[in-house]
């Protein structure tokens, strides 16, 4: 499998100035609106450390909350079935719905489905799937996965969409008033709504105490999906479990908050049991998650919650765009998620990364996210999955690092090369480092230098 | 083996070394009025507050609110409205309403939310696909915050519940605040104790 480059995938969208600078801003703006939210929560520490805590508890008893989950979710009258990986998922999905005769499937927003390629799956074997989820939609529509895991086309303007939309829903080209567009996705997506055979939404949390099943959105499509059909089925992977229905109270507290800066989504929707004359239907999906609750030093990556808060303050996120990962899951959550996947495949990501810190210091139930990527960097060095020119820097700063002769020369004549070399040579497609940024002057002496002039004779 | 069993025997393996689990405080916090904050909260997720009518007349109050609605669909025999819904047999036959009126059974100060469940709503769709929603909210029945409300534990029985704050609304193109997406376009809280009996 190809090795995704996330550097040649970030050149793209940095081309694109006015896109990037929209972007950025957007996504700041985020970040700075959970600040605010947060500053306001005199408890917001401590509820951190407390979901942290019930989050870790439940990873540490897993099994037994699953097992508790399913037996409250079956005496409620939903039905759960078990997918080890994306194929298992699907196909469950596909059977459930051609037993049923189910040709149209309305869907919320998930990133498990996407996780698992489960539209392409369905739509080979005729299945129509509607994106309901504003956002989701147009990236249905433009044949692109999600960009951000709660606002997936936050990378696209509104010049983008209405060029999607009018190729797609007959809207106006040249109209891209966002009201206009938004209205016009509400009308074309409503007949859908009262005509689905089946609807479909992931899940935020699954309360192992009573089978419930709880979706948190804005748009109010997620209940418009279950509402309606009369086959309803919940994807959801296994590390959505929590133990208890107050537990809901830290969790939800805490989602919108750290998400959009909002104190709570539009809708908390606790699905519970079928309603009367339908059917509920839930699966429980690994793909991949067991094996990570084995790794020592990956787990915690179990608790994320996809609020995104990592995405909105990373530098590299913001300036390099979701789709330059080639993942499902992107930014600094996404760096430390995908190479348990495919190692191989994902071994650049954790380098898209500047361990500044700011994931694991807004991430709501504490993930020590810029610990991982440099652990995730140790595992890709060593198993050799650097690119070439990497390694033989990495090579040379070994030495030179690791001996203090080599060092303090290497400093000096830096210092002096710096002033003296040219820029051809500086600025070359060689160094990657000069691409964007210029060398800052260098100083007359080097520290050691300064030390032993100022300090040394003492 | 099922995929269930390996599943779960896969997780045992490797679950990490058992954790606690935490005790959850409520977080209370001295409120001066749970009402205003309620009403501020509302406001700030895009919700209206509609003050209760003087002569108690509901029905009135909503032909002022909406002068142009056609259909008034009421869960809630305070409201008469002008099509029951007992009259819906499929959830979508509520496609065409207007004005949904339904009462809540009590609201959050800290979010502006309000709880209803399937009993409330009698079809789920009345909150979804009508255009707009009255809901009425006994004041004395608001609680301080979601610890609270997650702590009414019976309500959680309900096969259906939902924490509805302000109308539907999406922000995802170039972040423009949209209240209307696919649900409700407006929301209204109107503050009045049910009438006895």
């Amino acid at each position: 499998m190809k090795r995704i480059d996330h550097a040649e995938g970030s050149s793209k969208f940095i081309k694109a100035k006015d896109h990037l600078d929209f972007h950025d801003k957007r996504l700041w703006d985020l970040r700075k609106k959970r600040d605010r939210e947060s500053e306001h929560l005199p408890e917001w520490e401590e509820l951190r450390s407390l979901a942290s805590a019930i989050k870790e508890h439940t990873l540490t008893h897993l099994a037994d909350y699953l097992e508790e989950f399913e037996r409250n979710a079956t005496r409620n009258g939903a039905h759960v079935h078990w997918a080890k990986d994306a194929a298992e998922h699907n196909q469950i999905v596909f059977d459930l719905m051609s037993a049923r005769n189910a040709r149209t499937l309305v869907k919320a927003k998930s990133m498990l489905t996407d996780e698992c390629e489960m539209r392409p799956f369905l739509a080979n074997r005729g299945i129509e799937v509607m994106e309901t989820d504003l956002g989701e939609r147009i990236q249905q529509l433009d044949d692109e996965p999600p960009s951000h895991i709660v606002v997936p086309a936050v990378h696209k303007l509104k010049t983008d969409v209405a060029r999607v939309f009018s190729e797609n829903i007959g809207t106006d080209p040249k109209n891209s008033d966002v009201h206009y567009l938004a209205e016009s996705q509400r009308q074309h997506t409503r007949p859908y709504f009262l005509t689905a055979d089946a609807g479909m939404t992931g899940a935020n949390f699954a309360v192992a105490e009573t089978g419930t099943v709880v979706v948190c959105t804005n748009e109010g499509n997620a209940d418009l999906s279950v509402h309606l059909p009369k086959l309803y089925i919940a994807s959801i992977g296994i590390e959505k479990v929590i133990p208890r229905i107050e537990h809901l109270g830290v969790f939800v507290r805490m989602l919108s908050r750290s998400a959009l800066g909002s104190p709570i989504t539009q809708l908390t929707s606790h699905f519970r049991a079928p309603r009367e004359g339908t059917e509920m239907h839930i699966v429980l999906v690994d793909n991949g998650r067991s094996e990570r609750l084995g790794m020592s030093d990956f787990w915690y990556s179990l608790k994320c919650i996809r609020c995104g808060a990592c995405m909105n303050t990373c530098p590299v996120y913001r300036r390099s765009g979701g789709l330059s990962y080639g993942a499902t899951y992107s930014g600094p959550i996404g760096v430390i998620i995908d190479p348990t996947f495919n190692l191989r495949k994902y071994s650049s990501l954790p380098f898209a990364s500047t361990l500044n810190g700011s994931c694991t210091a807004v991430c709501p139930v504490k993930i020590n996210i810029h610990e991982q990527i440099y652990k995730w960097r140790q595992i890709i060095a060593e198993r050799h999955q650097l690119p070439f020119v990497k390694q033989e820097a990495m090579k040379v700063a070994g030495k030179v690092l690791s001996n203090p002769k080599l060092y303090r020369a290497a400093v000096e004549g830096a210092g002096a090369g710096i002033e003296h070399l040219p820029r051809f040579l500086m600025y070359s497609r060689f160094n990657t480092w000069g691409k964007q940024r210029e060398v800052p002057e260098a100083p007359p002496l080097t520290f050691r230098q300064w030390y032993l002039k100022n300090r040394g004779k003492k | 083996m099922s995929s269930r069993d390996d599943i779960l025997a896969r997780v045992r393996k490797n679950q990490p070394p058992p954790q606690p689990l935490p005790a959850v405080p409520t977080f209370d916090a001295d409120i001066d009025s749970p009402l205003d904050r309620f009403k501020g909260a509302v406001l700030r997720m895009g919700g209206k507050v509609a003050d209760p009518p003087a002569d108690g007349d509901l029905d009135a109050l909503i032909g002022r609110l909406f002068p142009d609605a056609k259909v008034v669909c009421s869960a809630t025999p305070e409201v008469t409205g002008n099509r029951p819904i007992a009259d819906a047999r499929a959830p979508a036959d509520l496609d065409d309403v207007d004005v949904g009126v339904v009462r809540a059974l009590f609201g959050v100060a800290e979010t502006g939310s309000v709880w209803l469940t399937e009993a409330e709503f009698r079809v789920n769709t009345l909150g979804f696909l009508a255009q707009h929603l009255v809901v009425l909210l006994d004041p004395s029945r608001i609680v301080a915050n979601l610890h609270h409300a997650y702590h009414e534990r019976a309500q959680f029985d309900a096969r259906y519940g939902v924490f509805m704050t302000g109308p539907s609304a999406t922000a995802d193109i170039e972040g423009v605040l949209i209240h209307g997406a696919q649900g409700i376009r407006t929301l209204t809280v109107v503050p009045i104790a049910p009438l006895p009996n």
